[in-house]
């Protein structure tokens, strides 16, 4: 049964989040085009909400084209990693408490593994390899460049990720996501508690989805396309839905970390009963999710790309330390207290 | 290489090197964006009828059931994409011709405007038609029966051509 469950759970969140993704694409588009006042996709369907299909349908009919001198193996290999890490990290964020369904209490989370963060940040650490083999296979020079750009641009801001994340650990004192989410029950919320924390998070987690500030491995202008400059049809359209599942794991986890996930403040004490509770919780994580998201459309809109020296700059000599001084404030904060 | 200093005409206060209240600053512009008109024309409902100085195909002036034109061929020979085939041949009156073939191939056609100013006859006008589309290379290669256009459609081209040349 317990095995049943879990693999109901994993189809729910991959359609919700597959689903998610195609939406995230339409919603993109149509809020640049209105920053731009344009009105955007608006023909396929209803207001153009059948954008998304239309768009799936397009990519798989499309000719696939492999270079000639590619590494034919690897230029295979590359996509798929780049999407199976993207979307396994959502095993671990848990969009809700528990529900009763049928009898059943069902934990809406995937996996409750003790070691939460730690998964995540290995995974991310990981999802790089997708893009530098892909720059590496295509033995194209554009694509080179931006794989090789984006190792050293995930190098730099996993480690202000991982010290940012120290902070969170010290305070709520585990490693499991829904425990820390527990914690910030109330309005303990840990963007109240960490705030210099979660910026630099938030500002890593931009680098880690290559979102528009620093989206330098796959700088149109300068390096055609990055790392997928030659991929075409279905392989080029599974690393659009790499990225586009990133940024949502990538705000599913900031909002987990530091914007108490499913928490609604006073919810508990309201006195509604169990089963709306748990509905409330999920909406609340799903808005949250989606507010964090139409800010990440928005900055792309509105802060212009960093130059390479700048983006290392900014990595190592101001998110590095500052992020390190946020860890031992913390520490000595909480030496104090107790 | 020696180290160029870089200068500035004012150095960035210190609220601005932080980047996060200017990065809500500019939220705020791109924000405003959103809700301001938009620019968008829903293209085959809504129509562009572009000014009397817009130059869209060249066509023939028609006059009184026929053409203007009395193929001297200075289009033809002024036009810089090699678009225009003229095929003289003599009326009943005297020293008088006229073009019994007149082709433009709108695919070499760069809608610059020179067949226009070389004209003697101003029976040469660029049109206001934009919307040009074709199957094949054959269906492109416009004759007399596309190209002639009467008088009064053309009225406005006329006038603009008489005011400003
Ligand atoms: S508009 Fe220019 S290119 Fe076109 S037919 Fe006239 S002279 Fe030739
Ligand atoms: S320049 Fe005018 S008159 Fe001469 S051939 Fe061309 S259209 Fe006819």
């Amino acid at each position: 049964m317990e095995i049943l469950i879990s693999l109901i759970k994993i189809l729910v969140v991959m359609l919700v989040l597959l689903t998610c993704v195609a939406y995230l694409v339409l919603v993109e588009r149509r809020v640049s085009a209105f920053i731009q006042n344009r009105i955007g996709p608006n023909r396929v369907g209803y207001k153009g909400l059948l954008q998304p299909v239309a768009d799936v349908l397009k990519l798989f009919i499309k000719e696939d084209i492999v270079p000639k001198l590619a590494n034919k193996p690897l230029h295979r290999l590359a996509p798929i990693i780049a999407i199976v890490v993207s979307l396994s990290t959502i095993a671990v964020v848990p969009f809700g408490d528990k529900i009763n369904l049928f009898g059943y209490e069902i934990k809406l989370q995937i996996a409750s593994v003790n070691i939460g963060i730690l998964y995540v940040l290995a995974l991310t650490g990981l999802g790089v390899y997708g893009i530098a083999i892909a720059g590496w296979a295509s033995n194209n020079k554009y694509s080179l460049l931006g794989g090789l750009r984006s190792c050293a641009q995930i190098i730099s801001y996993e480690l202000s990720m991982g010290i940012s994340i120290i902070g969170v650990i010290l305070v709520t004192s585990t490693l499991q996501l829904d425990k820390i989410v527990e914690f910030q029950h109330g309005w303990r919320w840990l963007i109240l508690l960490q705030p210099i924390g979660f910026i630099t998070f938030f500002v890593a987690i931009f680098a880690e989805t290559n979102r528009l500030p620093f989206d330098l491995p796959e700088a149109e202008p300068e390096l055609v396309g990055g790392y997928h400059t030659e991929y075409t049809g279905l392989k080029f359209g599974l690393f659009f839905l790499a990225e586009y599942a990133n940024m949502i794991t990538g705000s599913a986890i900031v909002v987990t970390l530091y914007l108490g996930g499913w928490q609604f403040p006073y919810l508990q004490s309201s006195g509604l009963p169990e089963f709306w509770t748990s509905i409330i919780q999920v909406g609340t994580f799903a808005a949250k999710v989606g507010a964090v998201l139409l800010f990440m459309v928005i900055i792309r809109w509105t802060v212009p790309r960093f130059r390479y020296d700048q983006l290392m700059d900014l990595g190592w000599k101001f998110m590095l330390p500052l992020s390190i001084a946020n860890v031992i404030v913390t520490a000595f904060i909480i030496y104090l207290f107790e | 290489m020696a180290q160029t200093k870089i200068t500035r005409t004012s150095d960035l206060t210190f609220w601005q090197k932080l980047y996060i209240p200017e990065i809500i600053k500019g939220m705020k512009i791109t924000i405003r964006q959103m809700f301001l008109p938009k620019f968008t024309r829903q293209y085959p409902e809504e129509r562009w009828n572009p000014p009397a100085s817009f130059r869209g195909r060249p066509v023939l002036v028609e006059e009184n059931g026929k053409e203007r034109c009395v193929a001297c061929g200075l289009c033809s020979r002024v036009c810089p994409a090699l678009a225009i085939e003229v095929q003289a041949s003599e009326t009943e009156l005297n020293k008088e011709r006229y073009p019994v073939k007149f082709e433009i191939n709108m695919l070499r056609c760069i809608f610059c405007g020179l067949c226009e100013e070389a004209c003697p006859e101003e029976a040469i006008v660029m049109s206001k038609e934009y919307e040009l589309t074709f199957n094949n290379q054959e269906e492109a290669i416009f004759g007399k029966d596309k190209l002639l256009i009467s008088k009064e459609n053309l009225k406005e081209r006329l006038e603009f051509l008489r005011q400003y040349r």
